[in-house]
């Protein structure tokens, strides 16, 4: 009672003002308003900086600059640039990265959230979210001293005897493999690795989410644990999991140190797996400081613009999967 | 009377601990069958622990140990030979809140049979006609067999959970308070249902609310906590001479509302 008399106490004008402000809801209103404001205005200023400044090539090449059917040449002594390589670099790198990390992650994610001991776990979580963590300029590093030798260029020899010699895969599979390793199929795997621990710990913790009762159900059904998984587990979590699968893939197409160091940083080489190439990223990264003409650094920046939006189309499409994806599970 | 009667399952000195906890304490009863046998009484006295030990749910709690035998048709379904996943096919259960799968009203039906290898369409379609007709959900959704489960209503939903856990034909339904998320009409409907579905299988639900007890039961046990707060079988009896004429003083404090 003796608060509600201190409040009756209080000068009418402080009562109008509080009134008038929602006590304060008001502020905090228009304060995250702002915030969220400030997110919108930098991705439209981001968009058309980029833009704005990419005119120049835009100009000369037009369509031809991202066309898979133009004779690709980056020269910039001679003021030559077309996009394709790079582009293709990007995408063949996080495709191939993409689906050799899927299985893999969710294979640890179900194993992490439903089979692991209890005392197991802990130190697991730890482990994936250490790699989660580390630079990708120390990926990069191990992936030149220890990974590329040891394990990509065996892997790449392989693949250059087996699939490389059948004809119509030559295209995509022609060696012979690079002595250094350098090259997209090694870019593919420190990719993999790189997005593996980001898949499996956002997948596992869709699984967690899942509520118990939709797994006593399904075992109440006589389903096995495996059935249960599969069955159950999976749907119920698929459009977290295909969250999960979006930001890898966003990271594997954004990432840019770790693919430099690893892909051999050259404009031609076809289109096999086993050649050394470019990505997106890695051209800008690459190329940038040393850009002396407009013309070059303006085909570096209209790369960035195609960079943003396939990024956003991605975007796009996987909104779109999730919003079906619920519909026809949740109903909603 | 009741030495007539066929003997579905048989619980026997059943106890059940969680890692050094008991939380029962030798239940022995009986379960009739096509009877349905209400499990009665206070908050945390093990009703749920009882029931989720005749489908072998508590496997899923780690540290569960259990004492004693719990008999379907004569044979323990603890014996470390015996499968669990055959004594979960001929024990369904039914859970307190609805918890319909993520996909289509037909996939929810028909998940069970498939699992067990069923996959022809004619087969499927006329199960699941057949189960969402016994859980009297038929004619609420023969229209939008192909929509999600989960856009039902709460009533709806836990009679898709009934339907679907009796489109294996199982031979006992176990329910766990089926009724306590639900609104008074769901309620009511659910309860007709359990009445309908007695005829083709044994029965047995707990249920906090005396009053559905004495509505839907057959047979009504009543459990209570002892000093150890270990759940303890007070008294199993026909339900109208359970509620009308209690043997125990405890039980008939409990069913005129003097505690619990």
């Amino acid at each position: 009672m003796a608060n509600l008399k201190a409040i009756k106490r209080r000068p009418r004008w402080y009562n109008k003002i509080g009134y008038w402000l929602q006590h304060g809801d008001r502020i905090w209103k228009a304060l995250l308003f702002l915030s969220s404001l400030l997110i919108v205005s930098l991705v439209v200023w981001i968009a058309w900086r980029l833009w704005y400044q990419s005119t120049l090539s835009r100009h000369q090449f037009g369509w031809a600059f991202i066309s898979p059917w133009v004779p690709s040449s980056w020269n910039p002594a001679l003021d030559k640039f077309q996009a394709w390589p790079s582009i293709y670099g990007s995408l063949i790198t996080s495709v191939i990265a993409l689906i050799l990390a899927i299985p893999f992650s969710l294979g640890i994610a179900i194993f992490l959230a439903e089979l692991a001991p209890a005392y197991a776990r802990p130190p697991l979580n730890y482990m994936i979210e250490m790699l989660a963590a580390v630079p990708s300029v120390v990926y990069g590093l191990w992936g030149i001293y220890v990974f590329l030798p040891l394990i990509v260029v065996p892997i790449g020899e392989v693949i250059a005897k087996t699939a490389g010699q059948i004809p119509g895969l030559t295209t995509f599979f022609g060696g012979p493999m690079p002595v250094s390793g350098l090259s997209r199929f090694g870019a593919a795997l420190i990719l993999t690795i790189m997005i593996t621990p980001t898949i499996t710990a956002v997948s596992r913790d869709v699984l967690l989410a899942i509520p118990q009762s939709q797994r006593e159900a399904s075992l109440a059904l006589g389903a096995t644990q495996w059935e249960t998984i599969w069955n159950v587990l999976i749907p119920y979590g698929l459009s977290g999991i295909l969250g999960a699968v979006i930001l890898g893939f966003g990271r594997a197409i954004g990432e840019t140190m770790a693919v430099t160091m690893v892909i051999g940083n050259t404009t031609g080489g076809g289109y096999s797996i086993l050649k050394p190439g470019y990505t997106m990223a890695s051209i800008i990264a690459n190329e940038f400081a040393e850009a002396v003409s407009d013309l070059h650094a303006s085909a570096l920046i209209e790369i960035g613009v195609v960079l943003f939006v396939t990024t956003l189309l991605l975007n796009a499409i996987a909104r779109w999967l999730v919003w079906n994806v619920n519909h026809r599970t949740m109903g909603r | 009377m009741q030495n007539t009667l066929p003997i579905k399952m048989e619980i026997q000195e059943l106890s059940v601990f969680y890692k050094s906890f008991r939380a029962l304490n030798k239940v022995t009863m009986p379960v009739y069958e096509h009877k349905v046998t209400a499990i009665i009484g206070p908050s945390g006295c093990g009703k749920s622990t009882l029931l989720r030990s005749l489908n072998r749910m508590t496997d899923l709690v780690p540290g569960a140990l259990i004492e004693g035998k719990v008999l379907l048709d004569g044979e323990d379904i603890y014996d470390p030979k015996k499968d669990v996943v055959d004594v979960r096919r001929r024990v369904g259960m039914v859970f307190q809140h609805p918890n319909p799968f993520p996909m289509s009203i037909y996939d929810n039906v028909a998940f069970g049979p498939r699992l067990y290898g069923l996959k022809k369409r004619a087969f499927l379609d006329e199960l699941v006609e057949k189960s969402l007709r016994s859980a009297a959900l038929w004619d609420e959704v023969k229209d939008k067999l192909h929509q999600s489960g989960m856009a039902l209503s709460g009533g709806q939903q836990q009679r898709l959970c009934i339907a679907r856990a009796i489109a294996i034909e199982p031979e006992v339904i176990l329910m766990d308070e089926p009724a306590s998320a639900l609104d008074p009409v769901a309620t009511l409907r659910i309860e007709e249902l359990i009445f309908q579905l007695k005829e083709r299988f044994s029965i047995v639900i707990v249920t906090h609310n005396m009053q559905q007890a004495a509505r839907v039961s057959d047979y009504t046990t009543f459990l209570l906590m002892n000093e150890e707060r270990a759940g303890e079988l007070i008294e199993f009896n026909v339900t109208t001479t359970l509620f009308t004429r209690p043997k125990d003083k405890r039980t008939e404090d409990y069913i005129t509302g003097r505690f619990g």
